[in-house]
């Protein structure tokens, strides 16, 4: 036992030794594969969290939501859609939404105004998301000013303002009461923006949802797991362009690797002839070789991971932010929870590390296997 | 059997060097790990908190991309939003790049005459 563990110390030790020789080379070598693995690993834990969080905070949305639509368009929809809906079978409640859009022009920002399915503010008073009181600098008590359909503008009281760990969901909005929703837009009582439907069992979703299409065929109904799906195919669609954004990168670094492990130097095959000449055997050298792909890739590896993690979790993405804001002046401050799963990291290391140590021991094995003297020679 | 014969026991600094930073790295990795799962453990609350408003409010979306209506709300979005200027025109906006055409939509254009 103890004489293969000194073997293996051994050869760990020469290998090390051999990457300090070309240390410029290697040195490179292991930055480029560090950051390669750093800014997958980035993306990798960023999407995973937030897919996940979207799940878990999107288990709270309405069943079905049905929508009105006119010339392929979202349209208001008439409240007695809501009456027609609640006399299919499994519907327990149907509630009128009310939402919208604003556009600020001194923030430059959009807010979504909605009124809450439940305990909306009383009139003339509103309860504003974190990122809408940073970007017109509002607190409790204060006024905002606010442009009915008219032009006209409508006073508003800051009632509360909505906890910060909530600003995932709730950064842009602005709650307010029935009353002043339909006043400031203009929207006829008889109409809401979209019905929230609510069904006692949920495996009879589909089922509902289809009578609702089948009833009133100017609705699209929305069902919860769309729109579960909806948040983990952008996530995922979002993985896949960073991925394709850095194809390029992967591709360089993959040409270098596969150069700088297959292609043996002269100097590596000379070293390679002396090192059988002097009694080391075949699967001595192949065990220095993997030795040598397994201290880069392994270093590697390891440190772009913890370095992904600290990104992604302690500084919050910051070399991403440009790209996930867009455009947008209203962003909101949200910690993500880490998540990781063993099985990422395992997809990772095959993705990464594997393919490196493979290629390292053929071009290996065919040096080691050839006559030291004719390497020598050559 | 050169490789066994040379240095026993001595001159392995490099080797176990390498095996202590490699080892070390382990370590900072595994409490990266403690550190997630107590992170989880510690969210829990906070998180069942933000899905009781999702739930109060009746929200749909998460607040994340503001700049336009259909990143705002893509499960809500209208059927050609992103494509409305000609059916192989993508987004103007960056992130509308970035955000797929929700799979309900498709599917539901897909069933309609």
């Amino acid at each position: 036992m103890k004489h293969a563990l000194d073997r293996y110390l051994n050869i760990l030790q020469y290998t090390i030794a051999a990457l300090l020789r070309r240390r410029g080379k290697n040195f490179s070598l292991l930055v480029i594969f560090t950051f390669l693995i750093f800014v997958l690993a980035s993306v990798m834990f960023f999407t995973t969290a937030l897919k996940r969080e979207a799940a878990l905070l999107l288990e709270g949305a309405p069943d079905l939501v049905v929508q009105k639509m006119m010339a392929g368009r979202h349209d208001p929809i008439p409240l007695t859609y809501a009456t027609r809906i609640e006399a299919i079978r499994g519907v327990t409640e149907v509630r009128p939404r009310l939402w919208g859009y604003y556009y600020e022009p001194v923030a430059r920002a959009n807010y979504t105004l909605m009124v809450p399915l439940a305990a909306p503010p009383p009139a003339g008073e509103v309860s504003i998301g974190r990122g809408v009181a940073r970007s017109l600098h509002l607190a409790v008590g204060d006024l905002v000013m606010l442009h009915d359909y008219r032009g006209g503008i409508v006073p508003f009281e800051v009632r509360s303002l909505f906890a910060a760990d909530s600003e995932l969901v709730s950064s842009d909005l602005l709650l307010m009461a029935e009353p002043d929703f339909r006043a400031l837009f203009n929207v006829p009582a008889a109409v809401a923006i979209d019905l929230a439907v609510s069904v006692s069992n949920p495996r009879e979703l589909p089922t509902v949802a289809a009578k609702i299409t089948a009833a009133l065929p100017d609705t699209r109904v929305i069902v919860r797991d769309d729109m579960l799906r909806t948040y983990a195919a952008i996530f995922d669609w979002r993985a896949g362009m960073m991925i394709v954004i850095l194809f390029a990168a992967i591709l360089s670094f993959v040409i270098f690797a596969w150069d700088k492990a297959t292609g043996l130097s002269a100097e590596e095959r000379k070293e390679i002839g002396i090192l059988r000449a002097v009694g080391w055997d075949t699967a001595d050298i192949i065990l220095l070789k993997v030795w040598e792909g397994a201290v880069i890739a392994l270093t590697s590896f390891l440190l772009g991971v913890i370095l992904a993690y600290g990104h992604v979790f302690f500084l919050g993405t910051t070399i991403f932010e440009q790209a996930l804001k867009g455009w947008s002046t209203l962003y909101p401050r949200f910690r993500l929870t880490p998540f990781i799963g063993g099985g990422q990291l395992v997809v990772l290391f095959m993705l990464t590390v594997a393919p490196y140590l493979a290629a390292t021991v053929v071009p290996a094995w065919r040096a080691a296997t050839t006559d030291p003297e004719s390497v020598m020679r050559n | 059997m050169a490789v066994n014969d040379s240095g026993r026991g001595a001159g392995l600094g490099y080797a176990w060097s390498y095996l202590a930073v490699t080892a070390l790295l382990m370590v900072v990795l595994g409490l990266l790990a403690l550190h997630a799962r107590v992170r989880q453990r510690a969210d829990r609350e906070s998180l069942a908190r933000s899905a009781g408003l999702v739930r109060r409010l009746g929200l749909t979306d998460l607040c994340l991309y503001t700049e336009a209506r259909h990143t705002r709300h893509p499960a809500m979005a209208d059927l050609h939003t992103p494509f409305q200027d000609g059916p192989l025109s993508l987004d103007h906006f960056p992130t509308g790049s970035l955000v797929s055409l929700p799979a309900t939509l498709t599917r539901n254009h897909e069933t309609r005459p």
